[in-house]
């Protein structure tokens, strides 16, 4: 007999009142990823948000083109690009009412810009001038994020606040298929469940977490089914179905507004280009299998939607992506100015009151600054220095 | 004049009106943790809070200390004033991440833009017979780490005092609670108005010409008697309760050691990469000139904490400190 048969089933006795809160079932409503483009339901769809997507999915593909080139001129110390993926961030963006949040990871920066960033001001993370480049109150976009699932408890934390204080706002977390497998995704999909939060979390299950693919990550049916398990719905979305995700997302958001709850959405989508301009996919994919996804590119398959349906021609395609063009030639163009940093900005955002040892730091640099500024200048004289040693 | 007979509060009773005072003076105060409801905490502090205050403010949550810290920092970002409680000092260590990913830097990363006015309460430290993973002295980690404040009281006044002022900072502090000290009193009186010290100011709790104990928290009580023992054998010695880790102050530290030329840095957390050799260094670098004797230590093992049987020869007592301050003789001795 093994331990577990002498033990019997684990069966925990409760008491009567006690009773299972939901039949799993419903809380699985997509038996297979939800699609909405090339189906009945598209025409249901809003064409001016069709046209809305679109022109955002194109842009974002422009900008993931333009950041990753910003790469290899040295612009950008890295990119993590988002290319295959804008169908999730461009819907992310869009479906947001101006008084929700968004918490969006290290790969996120297109919904960032797509919910109206400058997209300068998104890149200085990855430029490496500033941690945040925004003020996050502004857009309520919360820091790009680059611990894995951290930003998952902040935005049930959020929520929850604005909901205690009669705000009528919902907050949306962004993360990869990888960062449902930290801590921090479990802990804060419990707690957005038990406190009834109005919160939604996207999962991008872009196929990899880096190199690892997703059979390596989880045992797990799907990553919706994850859900259950905390008493909320885990939704299934064709990630790279543009209204598809903005449908879904739009149906969780209006959930969670009406007091129901959260929801935890899969969208199921492809990685087209290499982790970051550090990676080299070839070691851990197939060509063909990329290859294989172009065949479900998300631009492509809003742009048959659109124009099968006359609401969209050659003109209107050519506008969009001049539009983009122009885009990405003002983010060329201020993304090749030097940023002017001020060194004192170190210990300036610390501590509301620095500590004295901070002060006393912050003389050491102050001077250090100023012997290297007459140092300048008396090279650039080439005279006495000021401290009197001839050179 | 009449005299009120005050009935003497204890170091926990103190936390608890603070936390009480600070929910009713504002409505963005929120205490959050395990069993902080309806139990008052495994330590009693938020005794009576939840009932007074109601569930959406004073929060049992779901036992798991990142989405605990995690989800306050959410809070924090929405406006709220979360106060965590964090059950014991080793049961901290799962929300790590949160608190240097994200509490000690989100007002850096954002500049100045998102500050998180959290208080982290950590009951820490041994001297009470707990079973592992409940004794643990974890000061030297939250010292190291930037963006962060630490406190912690050895009296009942400034338990209260310090508690309302690490509430009301716009920085994040991180609270810790001498557990050993939870059940001392004195005659403070929860009913009189008080002041309070700003987060960051030592104190003298002992004059003397001697000899400078440097020290906080749970040693504080040691030191002070080791400080009536002293006198026995001829020593008048100082001790410096510093209250405040981060900020640290030099300025009173400095000047204690200026008058004595002698100095013992006292704490239970372990020595070495200990909150000592970082005291004794800045003592060393400001009052070199002065100093009659090197800056000792007086502190815990090196060792993981130990078993409740065998914690009071792990714990830094009377006779150590004694022993220090007679090695700070050292002109004789060398
Ligand atoms: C806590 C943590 N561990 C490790 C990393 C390093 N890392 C960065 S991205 C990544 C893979 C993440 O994969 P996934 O969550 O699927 O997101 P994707 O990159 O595919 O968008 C890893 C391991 C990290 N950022 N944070």
């Amino acid at each position: 007999m093994t331990v577990m048969e002498q033990r019997g089933a684990y069966r925990p006795t409760p008491p009567p009142a006690w009773q299972p809160r939901t039949d799993p079932a419903p809380l699985l409503p997509d038996a297979l990823p939800h699609r909405v483009l090339g189906t009945r339901a598209a025409e249901r769809v809003d064409p001016e948000l069709l046209r809305r997507l679109y022109a955002e999915l194109v842009r974002g593909r422009r900008y993931n083109a333009q950041a990753t080139a910003l790469t290899k001129q040295g612009r950008l110390a890295v990119y993590p690009s988002s290319t295959g993926q804008e169908a999730c961030e461009v819907a992310a963006a869009l479906v947001l009412e101006e008084r929700d949040w968004l918490f969006p990871s290290y790969r996120d920066t297109l919904a960032a810009v797509a919910r109206g960033l400058d997209p300068v001001e998104a890149l200085t993370l990855l430029r490496g001038d500033r941690h945040t480049g925004y003020d996050p109150y502004e857009h309520r976009i919360a820091p790009l994020c680059t611990p894995l699932a951290t930003q998952l408890p902040h935005a049930v934390g959020l929520a929850h606040a604005a909901r205690l204080k009669g705000d009528d706002v919902v907050a949306l977390a962004l993360v990869g298929d990888g960062g449902t497998s930290e801590g921090d995704f479990h802990e804060a999909l419990n707690f957005a469940a038990v406190w009834q939060a109005p919160v939604v979390f996207l999962v991008q299950n872009n196929g990899f977490a880096i190199s690892v693919p997703l059979a390596k990550q989880t045992a797990a049916p799907s990553l919706a089914h994850k859900a259950v398990g905390y008493g909320m719905p885990g939704r299934l979305v064709d990630g790279n179905d543009a209204a598809a995700v903005h449908e879904v997302l739009g149906e969780a958001i209006a959930h969670a507004r009406a007091g129901l709850g959260p929801t935890l959405v899969e969208a199921v989508t492809y990685r087209m280009e290499a982790h970051t301009n550090a990676d080299d996919d070839k070691r851990y994919r197939d060509d063909a299998e990329v290859e294989a996804w172009r065949a479900h590119d998300p631009i492509a398959l809003l742009e048959r939607e659109l124009t099968e349906r006359g609401l969209l021609d050659e003109d209107g395609i050519r506008a969009v992506r001049e539009d983009a063009d122009v885009m990405a030639a003002d983010l060329r163009e201020r993304m090749n100015q030097d940023p002017v940093l001020d060194p004192m900005d170190l210990f300036a955002h610390v501590y509301a009151r620095p500590t004295t040892h901070l002060l006393e730091q912050e003389a050491q640099l102050r001077a250090e600054l100023d012997a290297e500024a007459r140092h300048h200048e008396y090279d650039e004289n080439d005279e006495h220095d000021p401290e009197g040693n001839t050179r | 004049m009449t005299t009120v007979a005050v009935k003497p509060a204890t170091m926990a009773q103190a936390l608890g009106r603070a936390l009480r005072d600070a929910m009713a003076d504002d409505p963005a105060v929120h205490v959050m943790g395990e069993d902080v409801g309806a139990l008052g905490g495994v330590f009693r502090v938020t005794d009576g809070l939840a009932k007074e205050f109601g569930e959406d403010r004073v929060t049992d949550t779901p036992l798991a200390e990142a989405g605990i810290l995690g989800t306050a920092v959410g809070m924090a970002m929405y406006g709220l004033r979360p106060v965590v409680e964090m059950q014991f000092d080793a049961f901290a260590y799962p929300a790590f991440e949160q608190l240097i990913s994200h509490v000690a830097k989100m007002r850096n990363r954002t500049r100045g833009a998102m500050p998180l006015p959290l208080t982290v309460r950590v009951p820490y430290g041994g001297g009470i017979g707990g079973v592992e993973h409940h004794s643990d002295s974890s000061e030297a980690y939250y010292m190291a780490t930037p963006g962060l404040h630490v406190v912690t009281p050895a009296t009942v006044a400034d338990a209260y005092g310090l508690l309302r002022e690490a509430i009301a900072s716009d920085d994040p502090v991180v609270f810790l609670e001498p557990k050993r000290l939870y059940w001392s009193k004195d005659s403070w009186n929860p009913d009189e108005p008080r002041s309070v010290e700003p987060i960051g100011r030592a104190v003298v709790r002992r004059q003397g010409r001697s000899a400078t104990l440097i020290t906080y928290g749970p040693s504080v009580p040691v030191c002070l008697e080791a400080a009536d023992a002293a006198r026995a054998e001829g020593w008048d010695l100082e001790v410096v309760d510093l209250r405040s880790l981060v900020p640290f102050d030099d300025e009173t530290v400095s000047a204690s050691v200026r008058r004595t030329g002698r100095a013992v840095v006292v704490h239970e957390s372990s020595g070495y990469g200990g909150p000592g050799g970082e005291i004794a260094a800045r003592v060393t670098e400001r009052c070199f000139h002065h100093l009659e004797a090197p800056v000792l230590r007086v502190a815990g093992f090196d060792i993981p904490y130990p078993p409740p049987m065998l914690e009071r020869h792990h714990l830094p007592g009377v006779d150590r400190i004694l022993d220090a301050v007679a090695r700070l003789q050292w002109e004789a001795q060398s």
